[in-house]
């Protein structure tokens, strides 16, 4: 499904990493592991199609990349929050999806903040909520858009442990159903099995 | 298309919640056309002649004012690069953010400018072929701003270079805009300037979100 | 066909266009002396003396070329920022950059020589005619250019940025030109045209040719040197560079 072949990136001078290949099968995941500045975040952004390759490329079904198959596809989340403080996260919900395309009732918007311990908090502006519970309105999003394969840089981060191991459920859940992950990350993961690839 | 009209929605949304960068804008175009007066002097004659020239020169310049804002939150917060990413064309939803910043930034002047046209002793039709105009005009603005603002994004001293880049591409607009109330004035026809501002209107609305798209996709690089 | 191609692309990258520029600049050079001599030997000793401005017209020798390369540079600067956006060819970004500077002097050029004509002619150092005007926001679009590529830090997005503008500016170019024309026809009265001399002799035409030639060879030398400079410093980590140099 995914196939990833041969990937090189630089920085200025400086060659971060060359001949980076693996590819996913549904239910599979990938944990991609490295030092501070050895390249993760270029890797994950190379591989959603926000930056051009040196060299090497990234084929979905079969097609290279990037088409408009592959971003009905994805869902890719990194550093930023991504959400807009001036509005609910039932706004950010909605608009987000409604900016993708994709028809979100309330009802299920609503069910989506639930699930990620928002309860109470959907009609707040995000500019309140506290760092961790902003990035619980943005991972809210994989469960209000249908994605085969979810990107996740850094997703761990700024999350208390209750909101760790219910991510890790996500995803476990995302790929018993027959999903695809790649996922950034220094700490071990809460999903089980998965292959490594360090930079 | 529902997409496109989401970006609409969401930007006025957002606008809606902070007014005070939008009012900016408009109360610039206020001040500056009250200053000219005051620099001038009262008489009227002088006034008229010259009030074409300056309710357009302050129509460009409080439209440059909203232009940095046009794409620096969404870069900052990370919704660009979601929305470049999003299964719907970048190039709608950049189109779409375009007209919500010609409602918010340009459709303002548009209906402020009878009003303060009256300052400079402008008469009725005359009133009525300068609103026509920033219609036909403004938005323009708003098309080929944003191919600067997409260009500048992130970029130091980017408000400045800004100008730099996009006021020199104003000036057909500037001209044919200004030049339209200044023959109707003279008692000349203005049908000839209007549809020339609207020809450009229709290229740069084929051609600036493609090239502002562009821009933003090497911005995200 | 097939090997032409592949020949045009070696010459793509900078490590081979480095040492062909180098052997190109002294040709160009001579060829820029030579045009240069004879184009002003015309245009001082051979060209009448204008009945109506004198001696002081001479200055169109400098002037007129200078405002045909000012425009013809920006676009092939656009050409070559295009060719690299295209075909993200290197070299052809250098080249758009390479340019930018020239293109500006030759601008600023004629904007002072046009100053310098106008006050013994007219009396006044500026004239808003259409030329004139045009050629300063011309000078403008140059500076804009430059300041953008100086701005990014990153070579390969200040090309690709750069490239936008630059195609921005060459699809605006015609517009601003005839709107400014069209400007300067409705506000008529102050209108003098200063490419209208009266009765262009044949000699004349032949010095401004000349000197356009000139500057033509000049510019082409100049913007290779450059691409030069600018391969050298963009590739300073590879080593054909550091063998170049060596």
């Amino acid at each position: 499904m995914l196939i990833v072949s041969g990937l090189a990136c630089s920085r200025g001078e400086r060659r971060l990493f060359a001949d980076v290949g693996f590819s996913l099968d549904a239910g599979e995941w990938l944990h991609v592991q490295g030092e501070n500045g050895a390249g993760k975040t270029s890797l994950m952004r190379l591989l959603v199609g926000l930056s051009p390759a040196d060299a090497g490329e990234v084929r979905w079904r079969g097609e290279p990349t990037p088409c408009l198959e592959f971003r009905r596809d994805l869902v890719y989340l990194g550093h930023h929050a991504a959400v807009k403080e001036d509005l609910t996260p039932l706004e950010n919900l909605r608009l987000s999806a409604a900016l993708d395309g994709i028809a979100l009732d309330e009802r299920d918007a609503l069910a989506a903040l639930i699930r990620l311990g928002l309860r109470g908090r959907e009609d707040l502006p995000v500019r309140v909520l506290s760092a961790g519970q902003k990035r619980r309105v943005l991972l809210a999003r994989l469960l209000t858009r249908p994605a085969v394969l979810w990107v996740l840089d850094e997703a761990f981060n700024a999350l208390d442990v209750a909101a760790v191991k219910l991510l890790g459920e996500l995803i476990a859940e995302h790929l018993a159903h027959g999903g695809m992950a790649v996922l950034t990350s220094h700490q071990p993961l809460p999903v089980p099995g998965g292959r490594t690839l360090v930079l | 298309m529902s997409a496109f009209l989401a970006t609409v929605r969401r930007d006025l949304l957002l606008a809606l919640r902070r007014k005070s960068e939008v009012l900016t804008a408009v109360f610039f175009f206020v001040i500056v056309t009250s200053l000219f007066p005051l620099g001038i002097g009262p008489e009227p004659v002088l006034l008229k002649k010259i009030a074409p020239g300056i309710l357009w020169v302050a129509a460009l310049l409080a439209t440059l004012l909203g232009l940095p804002r046009l794409f620096a939150a969404d870069h900052g917060d990370g919704t660009l690069e979601q929305m470049a990413l999003s299964p719907s064309p970048l190039g709608l939803l950049v189109a779409g953010k375009i007209l919500a910043h010609w409602l918010l930034c340009g459709l303002p002047l548009v209906l402020l400018a009878p009003v303060l046209g009256l300052q400079f002793d402008l008469d009725a039709s005359a009133l009525g072929i300068l609103t026509l105009a920033l219609l036909l005009g403004t938005p323009l603005l708003s098309l080929i701003g944003a191919i600067g603002a997409a260009l500048t994004l992130g970029v130091r001293g980017g408000g400045v270079l800004l100008a730099l880049l996009v006021l020199p591409l104003y000036i057909p607009a500037l001209i044919f805009g200004a030049g339209a109330v200044e023959a109707h004035i003279a008692g000349l026809e203005v049908g000839g300037h209007l549809s020339l501002l609207a020809a450009m209107l229709v290229l740069a609305a084929f051609f600036a979100p493609w090239a502002t798209t562009a821009a933003l996709r090497i911005a995200l690089e | 066909m097939r090997q032409s191609l592949i020949h045009w692309f070696k010459y793509g990258s900078p490590q081979s266009f480095y040492p062909l520029a180098g052997r190109m600049i002294p040709w160009f050079w001579a060829a820029a002396a030579l045009f240069g001599i004879a184009g002003l030997w015309i245009s001082f000793f051979v060209a009448p003396t204008d009945a109506q401005q004198g001696e002081g017209y001479r200055i169109i020798f400098v002037h007129v070329p200078a405002s045909w390369m000012s425009m013809f540079i920006y676009l092939v600067m656009a050409f070559w920022a295009g060719l690299g956006l295209a075909l993200n060819t290197r070299v052809s970004a250098m080249m758009a950059q390479a340019l930018a500077p020239t293109g500006a002097l030759m601008a600023a050029l004629s904007l002072l020589t046009g100053a310098f004509w106008g006050k013994p002619m007219w009396g006044t150092w500026w004239v808003w005619d259409a030329r004139l005007t045009s050629e300063l926001i011309l000078f403008f679009l140059y500076l804009g250019f430059m300041a953008l590529q100086a701005a990014i830090d990153d070579p390969r997005r200040a090309d690709k940025a750069g490239a936008i503008l630059a195609l921005v500016g060459v699809v605006n170019i015609p517009i601003i030109y005839f709107s400014v024309k069209w400007w300067n026809t409705l506000h008529q009265g102050s209108t003098i045209n200063l490419t209208k001399a009266p009765s262009m002799a044949q000699t004349m035409l032949w010095g401004m040719l000349l000197m356009a030639l000139a500057f033509w060879m000049y510019s082409i030398a100049v913007a290779l040197m450059r691409v030069r400079a600018i391969i050298l410093e963009r590739e300073r980590h590879t080593e054909w560079v550091k063998h170049a140099v060596e």
